[in-house]
């Protein structure tokens, strides 16, 4: 007897389950990138761009472009999941590691604190431990999946924290200001969780 | 698509807005903060998706009204608005 011809045979090829362990909880994977800006999109010429590190007693360095995409590259691949529930798996990043900013910083004289703020343009703040953006957890990104990092993705540089909900990995990077007190960001001042991991489901205040 | 094209604006955030001041507020007019311009809480530029309402001055961009609805309650940040005139309402 024929199958019910209503039943599509796509149905039964579905793609499986993401792997056991590989999802947070309460998250689904996409294989899309969805977009989520808190406000317009900047497209800042790369000639007056920079980056900059400064300490609490306004010591700093500064990278132009050209000065920043000189340093060492690294390529990772990471999961990345957003706190309004995707997640996406195995994303490509081009960038520069935040160690490798960091120690120039610290050879300039730039003062280490235990926290950072990291500053975007349009305004966009958000706030995390040293200790989260050191030992090669933190990058700066400006390449995604073998291209220049595209506006609406944060391009020209963007944070990467993929172990953190991404909004952690502001876009539009235009410098980290470390501090010697934490300082929460736009969406931590608003009720959003002040850490963030994924794994233990941190998207609001008051979660665990 | 780019972001710009999938832009809402204030009247989408209406439900929001009703739910703190129990008052439709798509019709006050909000004055800036940044630029010192009025305009009805309706024609404001509303990102943020689906991580909260982030109302934007149509003039300077200025983050004007801000919501974000967690399981302890709603956070609303109006630093941005410096006076808002909300209408009578109908009698």
């Amino acid at each position: 007897m024929a199958g019910n011809p209503f039943i599509a045979r796509g149905f039964h090829s579905r793609r499986p389950a993401a792997p056991p362990g590989r999802l947070p909880p309460g998250q689904y994977e996409t294989r899309d990138f969805p977009v989520l800006s808190a406000g317009p999109t900047p497209r800042p010429p790369l000639a007056a761009w920079d980056f900059t590190i400064r300490d609490s007693e306004g010591h700093s360095v500064r990278w132009s472009w050209d000065d920043l995409r000189a340093l060492p590259r690294e390529t990772p691949t990471a999961d990345i999941h957003c706190v309004t529930k995707w997640s996406k798996f195995d994303t490509k990043w081009e960038g520069v590691s935040v160690d490798t900013l960091l120690a120039a910083a610290r050879s300039a004289g730039v003062a280490s604190n235990p926290f950072v703020l990291a500053v975007s343009d349009g305004g966009y703040t958000t706030n995390l431990p040293l200790a989260d953006v050191t030992d090669g957890k933190a990058w700066i990104a400006f390449g995604y999946g073998g291209e220049p990092l595209a506006p609406e993705h944060g391009g020209p540089a963007r944070l990467l924290v993929p172990h953190l909900y991404f909004w952690k990995s502001a876009k539009w990077i235009r410098g980290l200001r470390l501090l010697p007190d934490d300082q929460p960001g736009f969406w931590e001042q608003l009720g959003y969780h002040n850490y963030g991991d994924p794994w233990r489901e941190q998207r609001y205040q008051g979660d665990p | 698509m780019r972001v710009e094209e999938m832009r809402l604006d204030g009247n989408a955030a209406a439900g929001a807005l009703r739910e703190i001041f129990a008052h439709d507020m798509t019709t006050a007019l909000v004055t800036c903060a940044g630029c010192a311009r009025a305009s009805p809480m309706g024609v404001l530029m509303n990102y943020g998706g689906p991580m909260g309402v982030i109302l934007r001055c149509p003039h300077c961009d200025t983050v004007m009204l801000r919501i974000v609805s967690t399981p302890g309650g709603r956070y609303m940040d109006a630093s941005g608005s410096s006076v808002m005139l909300i209408p009578e309402r109908p009698t």
